[in-house]
């Protein structure tokens, strides 16, 4: 066994798990480090660059919020207003992550299996969303959709328009994570599945959306997540209205500005819980439809 | 590989749209350099007001570092670190944080304006030619007749508008319930309320509601980019005033600077950009943009303050605006807010 750095100090910790218990069951049959020196320095630096710009402010966040206690918690969550705002939030970003997976696969099915004219502009176009600064994105949304719309859509300061703006800014994400596992997969195989007398529906029930499930599955996971932070795209459009079309965004910016960081930092790890449940949930999902292929 | 360049190429953008925001307005080049970190619409406001002072014998070869932002987030980034010799915000309690955490002297208000840079008054700007025909606070909460407020909650600087409206009430004698129905009335006629002054301008301009609760100086300043609005003083309202101090460690040009702010030569600059002058006999040339940029800066009958109506900010934030959480008390404003959001729900 090559071993490196890190790996001689869970090497020398192996041997701690006193004999005569319960025999483990031979979970693991590789050998436990296979980092080589090079891997060894990769993984450290990972480690160092994820500290600094994530588990270090994570950390931070919820330190912040946990000092206020349970209490503060509750107190936050029982507030009418702020329930108000994650409702709407949660119950948004659900519902736009859902038209995501259909129209994001599909978009993705287009891109890369169909022929048409100016396919490669509509290719880099999709990108633009992320591009495009929020606020930026927002003013484009009120001009297209406020009381001047040139199409008739009234839908500003609606909760159809946070719908809208958290569509237009999470589009990319299941389209770009779906895309190139579709660019890989063999139509062999669907091929030789129709040859043996597949339906269409048979092949992509059962080849085609196994393969994508992890794909769908990361894009769904990573526009939910933006969702339900984003702010800059729903200010304009939305209102922020209490109890209408106010984000929790919103109300963590109010809980800062009244100088009141520990309901904001509840709020913040609130919101990041449910991110992971759904990011959690995602995965299972995904899991399940793989394995049926 | 296409993927990259892609990346790349929004990185850089995004790059330089960050760069553009911190910028240095250059000078002489031998002397020293003053941190001005300042709410947002003084980023234009300023540039005169920085070359005039260049061009004095306190400020030859100064040169300014700027930095511009929601008021709020200006004060709290000074509290995190940020370099600041002047500090020039919208609200005082912005002013106030700094004091807190001792970074601007207690004594930061004993100058001959209050420690008071800029004012302004709390305007009704409506569509071109007033269709709607609305002079006076009880026109603008008259059924039917949609108003354009910045959110009070997150940005600060809007609570001088929703203030305004109940000093209409308070000033004028009203009980604390009528005030309370007034502003009631007032955010159920509210259709939006955009994160900040600058947003609820464009959600207006853009064609939303009837009314926007704005700034005589943000109304003067939209009507200098040709904006398709007007603006009424209504006949009692609010003072806004922009407060600006020196952070305890700054320089004697900084603190030079500080004074010129309020120098008449200075206040005649920020007048251009729709400002009331904080001293006497300031010489106003004409103001493009004013209704009347002759006389751009019409009396006022009542003007209602915020040391005489409401007993000064370090009062009001907390009485009217206070979020209710554990600790904090629960402000008059911010429970009309949820009563109104609970029942317009229904």
């Amino acid at each position: 066994m090559t071993s490196a750095l890190i790996g001689a100090t869970t090497d020398v910790a192996r041997p701690a798990s006193p004999e005569g218990r319960r025999p483990r069951r031979a979970r693991r049959t590789t050998p436990r480090n296979t980092l080589t020196p090079g891997a060894g320095l990769g993984l450290g630096v990972a480690m160092i660059w994820f500290s600094l710009l994530v588990l270090i402010p994570l950390s931070a966040v919820i330190a912040a919020a946990g000092s206020g206690g349970w209490s503060r918690y509750l107190s936050v969550l029982r507030n009418d207003q702020t329930w108000a705002a994650v409702q709407l939030t949660v119950g948004q970003s659900l519902l736009v992550t859902l038209v995501n997976i259909v129209i994001g696969t599909v978009i993705a099915w287009v891109l890369v299996r169909d022929q048409f004219w100016g396919k490669r502009l509509l290719d880099v176009i999709i990108d633009v969303p992320f591009a495009l600064p929020t606020i930026v994105a927002g003013l484009v949304l009120l001009s297209l959709y406020g009381p001047n719309s040139p199409l008739g859509v009234h839908w500003a300061f609606t909760e159809n328009a946070v719908a809208l703006a958290l569509a237009f800014v999470t589009l990319p994400f299941v389209v770009r994570t779906v895309q190139p596992v579709l660019e890989e997969l063999e139509a062999d195989v669907e091929e030789a599945a129709a040859s043996l007398g597949a339906s269409r529906a048979t092949i992509v029930r059962r080849i085609i959306l196994p393969s994508l499930a992890p794909a769908i599955a990361a894009g769904a996971a990573l526009s939910f997540a933006r969702a339900i932070s984003e702010y800059g795209s729903l200010v304009l459009l939305s209102g922020n209205r209490p109890f209408e079309t106010e984000v929790v965004s919103v109300r963590v910016l109010t809980f800062i500005e009244n100088g009141n960081t520990e309901s904001a930092a509840a709020l913040a790890s609130v919101m990041l819980f449910v991110a992971l449940v759904v990011i959690v949930a995602l995965d299972l999902v995904q899991r399940r439809v793989a394995r049926r292929g | 590989m296409k993927k990259t360049i892609k990346a790349a190429v929004a990185a850089s953008v995004t790059g330089v749209l960050a760069l553009a925001g911190c910028s240095t307005a250059s000078g002489g080049g031998s002397g020293e350099t003053i941190s001005v970190n300042a709410f947002s619409v003084m980023e234009a406001a300023n540039v005169p007001v920085f070359e005039d002072f260049q061009g004095s014998d306190d400020g030859d070869g100064v040169e300014f570092q700027t930095s511009y932002g929601a008021s709020g987030d200006q004060s709290r980034a000074v509290v995190s670190g940020a370099d600041a010799d002047v500090v020039h915000y919208s609200l005082e309690t912005d002013v106030t944080r700094l004091v807190g955490e001792g970074l601007v002297a207690e004594d930061w208000k004993d100058t001959a304006t209050n420690g008071i840079a800029t004012s302004s008054v709390v305007v009704f700007v409506v569509r071109k030619g007033n269709p709607e025909g609305i002079e006076t606070w009880d026109d603008i909460v008259e059924p039917g007749v949609d108003i354009i407020t910045p959110n009070p909650g997150s940005s600060g600087s809007a609570r001088w508008n929703i203030l305004a409206a109940w000093a209409h009430i308070a000033g004028n004698g009203g009980s604390e319930e009528d005030a309370r129905a007034f502003v009631t009335k007032l955010l159920n006629n509210t259709i939006a309320l955009p994160g900040s002054a600058r947003e609820a301008t464009t959600a207006f301009t853009d064609g939303s509601g009837d009314v926007l609760l704005s700034y005589e100086n943000e109304a003067i300043l939209a009507k200098q980019n040709d904006a398709e609005i007007d603006y009424v003083v209504p006949p009692d309202t609010l003072l806004i005033e922009n407060p600006a101090a020196v952070t305890v460690d700054a320089s004697d040009s900084a603190q030079a600077f500080l004074a010129f702010m309020t120098s008449p030569e200075a206040q005649a600059d920020y007048a251009q950009s729709g400002f009331r002058p904080v001293v006497e006999g300031v010489e106003i040339e004409d103001v493009e943009g004013a209704n009347d940029p002759a006389d751009p800066f019409p009396t006022v009958e009542q003007l209602w303050t915020i040391d005489e109506t409401f007993n000064g900010w370090a009062e009001a934030a907390d009485k009217y605006f206070g979020d209710g959480e554990e600790g904090n008390p629960l402000g008059i404003i911010t429970e009309l807010q949820q009563t109104t959001g609970q029942v317009g729900e229904e």
